[in-house]
């Protein structure tokens, strides 16, 4: 396990020692995403739910005039859920998903900005000693006295959920 | 805009050209006597030859030249057209489009066998006419007069290779006329000047002159004169070369001094047709989706326009909406028909098919197509081409009796296909029709009860039992042939027609035939939906599907509690709660209503909570994260701009049913 979640650091860095990535809050934690598969960055959308769908991935938006899913991190991560407040955007991202491209909306509280991660800062998740499963976390980097959590979309688009409420991972 | 890949652009159009040899050739397998038919092979071959070899396709120039060279022998009567020609030329073109595909592969061995059969078709049948050829034909003097238009060099087009070509048609003189050529302070050094006198003492009749100039007769001044006979064989020896002498000397007095403009052999004019009628314009595919989404987007943008300038008392605004409300209508319209393509396409590769599989199985096999002229939606006929392949092969193989049979059973000795297409209100309905042997019930009941399918003695109906044919694994042919009868196939029919929002019907009288006959969904990209809400949501039910609504009183509200049942003109409809089913959490409205939907036999209500009205429905495909539910087949725009998702008709019944199951189980 431990091997391959380095090989996953490995991957995220690819050999490079910065990173330049968006950063935003959920449930009062940092995310960072790479900022390259960010597409735009939108005020709240009227959202349809989807029925029968994992809770997860539970409505769609209208972007465009297409029909992109609305992910919610928080719901992956097992944290509480926030009301939305002026600062809460949505995150659209373009991620590579069995090798097509998927758009995907991600519902966040507050977008910071545009900063770079150093890879001399960067842990892989720990084992143990946290809530969350450590295969939906691709690397935490440390910057001044928090962590950023750099989440991997990839596992957690694919990974199967439980259909109806949160999975609650309290550990 | 980018330049599309030249080779791919050969590509194309090799395949086309190499459909049209097909089509050119199967007609000629009807009627051998078919003139018209060997020139256009003919003139096919001609043209993949000449831009096979432009665009470096050697190995395939070279092989076409021999097929080319035979056509020419039977054009000229030299050698007759018979069915054994036919098929060797059928399966050289088959050779051809690998050599187009795979210009790099080892095509030797295949090409010399392939090239054998065809020395061996054209010689076998045509000894008497080979021998008239030594006998050497009349040599007759031809005065061609012709001149390029000025830009022909600037379009490619070079005058010397024409030359040399009349050169070795026989004895030439040929003068140049520079009478033409401006003075050097005018002269455009890219435009062409120049025309030719020739005099050309040839044994070739004059249709071979005008085949040097087949590409360029439509912008040429061409004047052919036939001066004298030089040398008339006294002696008779075959009659086919006098017939195209005679033919020859009689074309050429009706429009000796005419220009070819004026008075064209006769492959010219269905050339110029033939030409006006494809000036087409080649779009990729996805293009065409491409402009679909953003007139969607337009006529989403315009349902918005309306909607404010009905609610604002600005007449002005009002005027414009409905303007705009009219054009993105009419623009969405045309799109609609930009996107259809009649099913002649589709039908074409079945003629080749059924012959194949008559040589194949020995038996005598006739098609008939009907409707051609029917068009579907592109994406629609691309993925009907498996199915029908599949469906078309199943009557082949399986319906159709040998020709002893069908005589014992005082049929006639060939076995017709019929294959048909016609539109219906938003379907267009595909037919396939044997007079074959039709579908042994017994055996598909004894089949699907050994494989388990269904439970023994289980009381279907006539049409449930021939929908299991579709079932995976299922086949009833005792002996597997190449063709069919591995119970691969059908199933698959089922799936893809599914796929497409269709439905399959069959039929079949035992001893008279079966057919079967399936109704797809003209397009994919639109349909006409019902627009409905379920608490806060908003769904479209695909009209198609809807057969009618109703309000469900509050007695049957009441009374259903236990059972989810309304009874509708005396027999039982299941009906699905949809409020239940999506879990809603709101309160119900006070009158509910039933949407009653079917596909094929099988009712189902649905219960929402408003009927909200039609809607044009532009589908959006579900995002990849969301195929797990299997509810919804896409998704839409509504005219506000927020999205309503699209039910899957077929899974709802299948819920339905099961529900129904379970009830039945329990009470």
């Amino acid at each position: 396990m431990n091997q391959a979640l380095a090989k996953l650091s490995e991957d995220l860095w690819e050999g490079r020692d910065e990173l330049e990535v968006l950063t935003f809050e959920i449930a009062g934690e940092t995310f960072a995403l790479e900022a390259f598969i960010v597409q735009e960055i939108l005020d709240l959308l009227p959202e349809t739910s989807v029925p029968g769908a994992k809770a997860f991935v539970g409505a769609v938006i209208n972007f465009r005039g297409k029909v992109i899913p609305l992910a919610d991190i928080r719901l992956a991560f097992g944290m509480e859920a926030t009301k939305p407040t002026i600062d809460s955007r949505i995150i659209v991202i373009e991620i590579e998903i069995d090798g097509e491209p998927v758009l995907a909306g991600i519902r966040t509280d507050k977008v910071n900005e545009v900063t770079t991660l150093l890879q001399s800062a960067s842990e892989p998740p720990p084992s143990v000693g946290m809530r969350w499963r450590p295969d939906f976390i691709n690397c935490l980097v440390k910057r001044g006295s928090e962590f950023i959590i750099v989440p991997n979309l990839q596992v957690i688009f694919s990974a199967r959920h439980e259909r109806s409420a949160t999975a609650p991972t309290h550990g | 805009m980018s330049f599309p890949d030249p080779i791919a652009v050969f590509r194309t159009e090799a395949a086309e050209l190499l459909e049209q040899i097909e089509a050119g050739l199967l007609d000629l397998n009807v009627n051998l006597g078919d003139k018209d038919q060997v020139d256009a092979v003919f003139r096919g071959l001609h043209t993949l030859k000449g831009s096979g070899a432009m665009f470096g396709f050697e190995a395939l120039a070279a092989f076409t030249h021999h097929c080319e060279t035979a056509f020419d022998r039977v054009r000229k009567g030299e050698v007759p057209a018979t069915h054994a020609l036919v098929t060797a030329v059928l399966e050289a073109k088959d050779h051809m489009r690998a050599l187009v595909e795979t210009p790099a592969g080892d095509h030797e061995a295949v090409s010399e066998v392939l090239l054998a059969n065809l020395r061996h078709a054209v010689d076998g049948s045509g000894d008497q006419a080979a021998s008239s050829v030594s006998a050497a034909p009349a040599k007759t003097l031809f005065k061609i007069r012709f001149s390029l238009p000025q830009n022909a060099m600037a379009n490619g087009t070079n005058p010397l290779p024409l030359l040399d070509e009349l050169r070795d048609l026989g004895t030439c003189r040929i003068v140049a006329d520079r009478s033409g050529i401006p003075a050097l302070d005018e002269l455009v050094p890219t435009d062409l000047h120049v025309s030719w006198d020739v005099e050309l003492l040839t044994d070739q009749p004059r249709s071979a002159i005008d085949d040097v100039f087949i590409f360029v007769m439509d912008d040429m001044e061409l004047a052919v004169e036939e001066i004298a006979v030089a040398a008339q064989m006294p002696t008779v020896a075959a009659p086919a070369p006098v017939a195209t002498a005679a033919s020859v000397a009689a074309e050429p007095v009706a429009s000796a001094t005419s220009t070819a403009a004026a008075a064209p052999a006769a492959p010219a004019p269905g050339d110029a047709k033939a030409a006006k009628a494809n000036e087409n314009v080649r779009v990729p595919a996805e293009k065409l989706d491409e402009l679909m989404d953003r007139v969607g987007e337009l006529v989403i943008a315009q349902s918005r326009l309306s909607q404010l300038a009905g609610g604002s008392g600005d007449l002005t605004l009002r005027a414009v909406s409905e303007d705009v409300e009219r054009l993105s209508g009419e623009l969405r319209d045309t799109m609609m028909v930009l996107r259809m393509v009649p099913v002649t396409h589709l039908f074409s590769r079945f003629r080749r098919l059924v012959h194949d599989l008559a040589n194949e199985t020995g038996k005598r096999i006739e098609l008939v197509t009907e409707g051609e002229t029917t068009e579907v939606d592109k994406s629609v006929i691309e993925r009907l081409a498996d199915p029908l392949v599949h469906l078309v092969r199943n009557s082949c193989d399986h319906g159709l009796e040998t020709p002893e049979d069908r005589l014992a059973a005082g049929k006639t000795e060939a076995g017709h296909i019929h294959l048909s297409a016609r539109q219906q209100a938003g379907e267009v309905i595909i037919t396939i029709k044997d007079d074959g042997r039709g579908i042994n019930k017994e055996r598909v009941r004894a089949k699907a009860e050994s494989s388990g399918l269904i439970a023994a003695n289980a009381s279907l109906t006539d049409q449930e039992l021939y929908q299991l044919i579709f079932q995976p694994g299922f086949s009833t042919a005792s002996q597997v042939t190449n063709l069919s009868g591995r119970g691969v196939g059908m199933d698959v029919v089922k799936r893809t027609i599914d796929a497409l929002r269709g439905t399959i019907n069959v039929v079949s009288r035992p001893g008279e035939g079966s057919e079967i006959s399936l109704a797809i969904p003209l397009t994919l990209a639109i349909i006409d939906g019902l627009l409905v809400r379920v608490g806060n949501g908003r769904y479209v039910i695909p009209l198609s599907a809807v057969e009618e609504c109703l309000e469900l009183s509050i007695e049957e509200d009441m009374r259903s509690r236990g059972r989810s049942f309304i009874s509708l003109r005396d027999s039982l409809v299941p009906f699905l709660r949809l409020r239940d089913l999506f879990r809603t959490n709101t309160t119900p409205d006070p009158f509910q209503k039933v949407v009653v939907i079917s596909t094929g036999s099988e009712r189902v209500g649905l219960v929402v909570d408003q009927i909200i009205g039609d809607h044009q429905t532009v589908i959006k495909g579900m995002s990849k994260l969301h195929h797990d539910v299997a509810t919804f087949s896409g998704a839409t725009i509504l005219g506000d701009g927020d999205v309503a998702l699209i039910l899957d008709v077929g899974h709802l019944v299948a819920e339905g049913q099961q529900q129904e199951a379970h009830l039945r189980a329990a009470g």
